[in-house]
């Protein structure tokens, strides 16, 4: 794991002070709120709607057991005892007090963490594959570059203040765990025909109320050039990207607008002037970053197999475990959509039991998925069986990885203040409709995310089963969408017809996964079934 | 009638106008009628409350009723959580807000 330096720790210090300071002056009077916000959102504090929020980032969703146990003792000791995984890899906490922020920034400072860029128009936490340097299946580790781009990221003076926020994922496998299409840039580590590791740009991309699939603009940028050409599209992206109207200033819009052809020119040319400014960094610092990814020491001959006698475990390890790398060691992801449970939800003594067992049984390793699920990347397969053990003791054994049961939510209206309608007892109700294991297994493989408003922070439109709360005159409201995905087949979801209300939605579900049940051929999935049948006969079930 | 909401500067929890001070319990809202405006602007001047506005809202037999369900959610806490809301022993609390 990235280590801070001297630099690294100085700038966040340094922050947390100047903040201490700008509460103060918010608090004595010196500063209106119209003066402290800009300075407020800077540090990820939000104002939501019941209490103010703090969104710390989880770089790439990478974290230590010392650092997972501080983000227990924040949400017992600042806020009401559990914490919100969200889908950017980062943990919210609802109900922080103003006067107490600095204290939990300084907290933060200490195990190497902030809320820096959690926030406002800047390139924000930089997202990667929760399974990096783990996947049995990755050509290279992202998260150096993910380091990298962080750092240069970070502060960047000519990227504080851009037309609109900035989201950049960084992949280095085929398989796409990262939703990375669908940033503003998604980066795939690939390696060409000579052996080389480059970086292939997919610039563009983005959720929302105007979902685009980012294209392709460069097949490979040379290591070397990676921080050059990130900046080559910023610069871009920074100089024609809409600031007139905030709902076209993403990147996407400019991409879509100027199209792949000419905004692809304009970075190739400010690009060729970059290299004459010598930007990029040293590669020495990217080896330096490196250094600090190594594998941990996995012991050679490790036992391979599993004891796979206990038939809840071997659900969980067929459901919620993948290949690892190693022999004998697997990957391990902690379901946090317990049935009828919220979405991404941690109590501050279950951060606390993770943050244990990474550090016995994951060599001090943890990550944050989009999903808002926990990985422990690193288990020896001889320590599984104990691990879902006490995992499963404290409410954390579910199995149901990328089942009708991990359902991605955003808070809704029940804690954001731009929501329309709540998410999480849609969720709450689809997961409890759907909760027996064996229902979940005849169902298979189905991606279903939640929205409560267009923003989309709930990925609705990457679902295989969407749905979109909207405001119907005051009441509640459910768009449903199928066919979407955010895989190496990313697709975008397509709204059925007229939306339903709360219990409306459930059934509606209920019906569009028993068209599937009865259509599917020889095991598809889901949005395999979706993809060849069509829209028709899900319309026709749903609305004749 | 019009209410008056907005957030405690310090802790951030959301408080409602009752016609001298501010109060956590949306039933103590008074109704403000034209004064809204003024009202907030000697009190965010004052540093008691941030992020103030006027809503609708209507008195029945329970009290004071936000208009809207954001407003209803706001006055009581997350549906999803009853144990964090102003009525955590009430397990209906939730059926106020729909």
């Amino acid at each position: 794991m990235y280590k801070y330096d001297q630099y690294d720790q100085q700038m966040v210090d340094t922050r947390v002070a100047e903040f201490r300071d700008q509460v103060r002056r918010r608090i004595d009077g010196s500063l209106t709120e119209d003066q402290f916000r800009p300075l407020r959102l800077q540090n990820g504090l939000y104002l939501q709607l019941h209490a103010y929020m703090l969104r710390v980032a989880i770089p790439y969703g990478t974290l230590n057991s010392r650092q997972m146990t501080l983000l227990g003792d924040i949400a017992d000791k600042y806020d009401r005892g559990y914490g919100h995984f969200t889908t950017r890899q980062n943990i919210q906490y609802n109900w922080v007090k103003l006067e107490e922020t600095p204290d939990i920034l300084a907290d933060l400072a200490s195990v190497e963490m902030h809320a820096i860029q959690t926030s406002g128009n800047c390139i924000r936490n930089i997202s990667s594959d929760q399974y990096a340097g783990a996947a049995a299946d990755e050509i290279v580790d992202p998260r150096p570059y993910a380091e990298l781009l962080r750092q240069w990221s970070s502060f960047h003076p000519e990227f504080l203040t851009l037309p609109r926020k900035f989201k950049i994922a960084v992949i280095a496998s085929e398989t796409d765990r990262a939703a990375m299409k669908l940033h503003d840039i998604g980066i795939q580590m690939v390696k060409n025909d000579k052996g080389e590791i480059g970086a292939r740009f997919f610039v563009g991309g983005g959720m929302g109320r105007t979902p685009m699939i980012g294209p392709m603009i460069r097949d490979l940028v040379p290591l070397d050039q990676l921080i050059t050409y990130s900046e080559a599209c910023l610069r871009v992206y920074n100089r024609y990207g809409r600031r007139d109207n905030k709902y076209k200033a993403r990147i996407k819009i400019l991409v879509h607008e100027l199209g792949k052809e000419e905004y692809t020119r304009q970075v190739e040319e400010e690009f060729a002037h970059l290299l004459t400014q010598d930007i990029e960094p040293p590669l020495a610092e990217l080896e330096r970053i490196k250094a600090m990814f190594v594998d941990p020491p996995f012991e050679a001959g490790a036992n391979d197999d599993l004891d796979l006698s206990d038939p809840d475990f071997r659900l969980w390890v067929e459901r919620n475990c993948a290949d690892h790398k190693a022999p004998g060691y697997i990957v391990a992801t902690v379901s946090l959509k317990p049935v009828g449970g919220i979405p991404g939800d941690a109590s501050a003594d279950q951060i606390r039991l993770m943050a244990q067992l990474a550090k016995d049984c994951s060599f001090d390793e943890l990550r944050v998925t989009h999903a808002q699920n926990i990985v422990f990347p690193h288990v020896k397969k001889a320590d599984l069986y104990k691990v879902w053990q006490t995992l499963d003791e404290a409410g954390l054994g579910t199995a149901n990885l990328d089942t009708v049961g991990d359902i991605i939510a955003c808070p809704g209206l029940d804690y954001c203040s731009l929501a329309n309608a709540r998410s999480i007892p849609v969720a709450q109700k689809i997961s409890e409709r759907f909760g027996s294991a064996e229902k979940q297994a005849e169902i298979g493989e189905l991606k279903l995310k939640i929205s409560g408003c267009i923003n989309a922070c709930g990925h609705h439109h990457a679902g295989h089963i969407g749905i979109l709360g909207v405001d119907k005159k005051g009441v509640e409201n459910y768009q449903l969408l199928l066919g979407g995905s955010e895989g190496a087949d990313t697709s975008l979801g397509q709204i059925t017809g007229p939306g339903f209300d709360e219990d409306g939605i459930v059934a509606a579900v209920e019906t569009a996964i028993n068209v599937y049940l009865r259509e599917r051929k020889n095991g598809e999935r889901f949005l395999d079934t979706y993809r060849r049948v069509g829209m028709a006969p899900f319309k026709e079930a749903l609305y004749d | 009638m019009k209410i008056l909401t907005g957030n405690d500067l310090k802790h951030g929890h959301v408080v409602w106008w009752d016609g001298e001070q501010w109060s956590k319990f949306v039933n103590s809202a008074a109704d403000v009628g034209d004064r809204g405006e003024a009202i907030i602007a000697r009190e965010e001047g004052a540093q008691r409350v941030f992020a103030a506005y006027v809503i609708d809202g209507e008195r029945d037999a329970d009290g004071v009723r936000p208009a809207h369900i954001k407003e209803r959610i706001r006055a009581l806490g997350p549906t999803v959580r009853p144990d964090l809301t102003l009525k955590p022993g009430d397990p209906d609390a939730s059926n106020w807000v729909i």
